[in-house]
């Protein structure tokens, strides 16, 4: 059947993939799933992925979740260019500490401060409290700081000389909160500048083709939730 | 020149480190830096800041931290290069030392599966499991306040959600999570898991499935060397009488008030 592909470019995971297959030319169809309509809770995508998350791949009778899973899988079938995963092995180390460490933390805290931006004026309709925004600010800027100390440092890329998955991922995740009107490059010139080259070595029609909804508020309009996305979002992420 | 780890065997994730080196006959040398005292604190100056200074004490406290930038264990050194988190240093010195091919199959199908489960592992499994040894020992330890019930049962919630998602999309009716043979992502599943039962929130037992496949787990990596990485964690009432430095507990305390939250 081919290399089917469940995504909403809306998630940043999902970008992740969707720039990195596109790229690299891999065929792929592509399956969308509206986050906030809840698509990723049906039980027609439980049986593409049970853990109701997106991107998800299915390729035949198996089917992937973990957008790091799903990229290394791609990088291996579709034998991209060393690049993205150097076979080097202290390269290739770099980035699978970075895909490690982003977890808990680039991933995490961008995703609560978008959360909050973009779900407490929906819910109730008055904005972040300006010291909740402060603190979500704060920790981000942590993550931030170790990011470009022990990440990047003053190598163009995270692995060295070249972009890589690991590149690409933090990428998506630390722009997420443009969407929400908060400009985490701003300030940080070093981080600004990393942008830039991930975005040339990934190509400037692509990124700006994946990563227009971001530029789009409107996406992520009241009437775009349903009302059981925002209260299982609210207990999730609200707390 | 073998390689370096620091390694505080009370850390679930060190213990896989340390099992899967000793499982494969890696060399490596030791070092033992106490978790909480420098870890956690990051009492040490960054590295290359100029602050080091030589000082009294052991020395793998100094060269931890020399090594370590983001002041947590586990780290490796192997020569000029130093490596931290977990997944990495289990799959660099898998690749190092051409681990058997179990361990990260070399079928990319297989392999995307370890990968699916390492990945998944941290927003889920990890992000419950560890609390339940702070909740239950280290933060009554450190603050001297007692345990939190309500904040424990969330945790334990949490966890069984967690657990129920392992069982029912990773391990299945399957051996282990990749197959009929051990993988990476057994034992760092593994590792997390024994966090709970150390502090006496025993997962295993109303879950004959989990219990099998820790069996086989145990049996795979070998009893010996799987218990004797335990042994600290499932002692861990050791750890309730041991005497923290109150200046310590001074500065650790709103820390670990924080993870009340």
């Amino acid at each position: 059947m081919g290399l089917e592909l469940y995504l909403d470019l809306l998630s940043q995971p999902c970008r992740a993939v969707y720039v990195f297959a596109r790229a690299n030319n891999i065929p792929f169809e592509f399956k969308r799933v509206d986050l906030l309509k809840g698509q990723h809770r049906t039980e027609e995508f439980q049986k593409v992925n049970m853990l109701m998350t997106v991107p998800a791949l299915k390729e035949d009778s198996f089917t992937l979740a973990e957008s790091i899973a799903i990229l290394l899988y791609l990088a291996r079938k579709f034998k991209t260019p060393d690049h993205w995963y150097p076979a080097e092995l202290q390269k290739r180390a770099r980035v699978d500490e970075y895909l490690s460490w982003q977890h808990t933390t680039i991933r995490a805290k961008a995703n609560d401060l978008l959360c909050y931006k973009m779900l407490l004026p929906v819910i109730t309709g008055k904005p972040v409290p300006a010291e909740k925004m402060q603190s979500l600010t704060e920790e981000l800027n942590v993550v931030l700081n170790q990011f470009e100390q022990k990440f990047l440092q003053d190598k163009p890329f995270i692995a060295g000389t070249e972009v890589s998955l690991a590149d690409l991922l933090a990428l998506e995740e630390i722009m997420q909160s443009l969407i929400v009107g908060h400009d985490p490059f701003e300030g940080r010139p070093k981080l600004a500048a990393w942008r830039k080259r991930v975005e040339g070595a990934v190509g400037q029609q692509l990124c700006q083709e994946a990563h227009g909804v971001l530029m789009d508020p409107s996406n992520i309009s009241a009437d775009k939730f349903t009302p059981e996305i925002l209260e299982l979002w609210k207990k999730l992420y609200l707390k | 020149m073998g390689l370096e780890r620091y390694l505080d065997l009370l850390s679930q994730t060190c213990r896989s480190i340390y099992i899967f080196a000793r499982s494969n006959n890696i060399p490596f040398e030791f070092k033992h830096v106490e978790l909480f005292k420098e870890s956690v604190l990051g009492k040490k100056p960054a590295a290359g800041s100029g602050a080091e200074q030589p000082h009294a004490g052991p020395s793998s406290r100094e060269g931890a931290g020399k090594v370590s930038l983001l002041k947590k264990v586990p780290a490796l050194k192997d020569g000029d290069f130093t490596l931290e988190e977990c997944t990495a240093i289990l799959l660099y010195l898998s690749r190092k030392y051409n681990t058997p091919d179990h361990w990260y199959p070399a079928d990319i199908q297989k392999r995307a599966q370890v990968d699916e489960y390492l990945s998944w592992h941290h927003a889920n499994i990890r992000a419950s499991a560890p609390k339940t040894m702070w909740i239950k020992v280290l933060i009554p330890l450190f603050t001297g306040q007692p345990l939190p019930s309500q904040k424990l049962q969330e945790v334990m919630e949490g966890l069984s959600s967690s657990l129920k998602q392992f069982e029912e999309r990773f391990l299945q009716d399957k051996a282990f999570i990749v197959g009929s043979q051990i993988s990476l992502a057994d034992l760092v599943a593994i590792v997390e898991l024994m966090q709970p039962v150390g502090v006496g929130c025993d997962i295993f037992e109303d879950r004959p499935r989990l219990r099998r496949w820790r069996r086989r787990v145990e049996d795979a990596v070998g009893k010996e060397l799987f218990f004797q990485a335990h042994e600290m964690i499932l002692n861990i009432k050791e750890l309730s009488s041991m005497q923290i430095d109150p200046e310590l507990k001074e500065q650790l305390a709103p820390v670990l008030m924080k993870m009340l939250k």
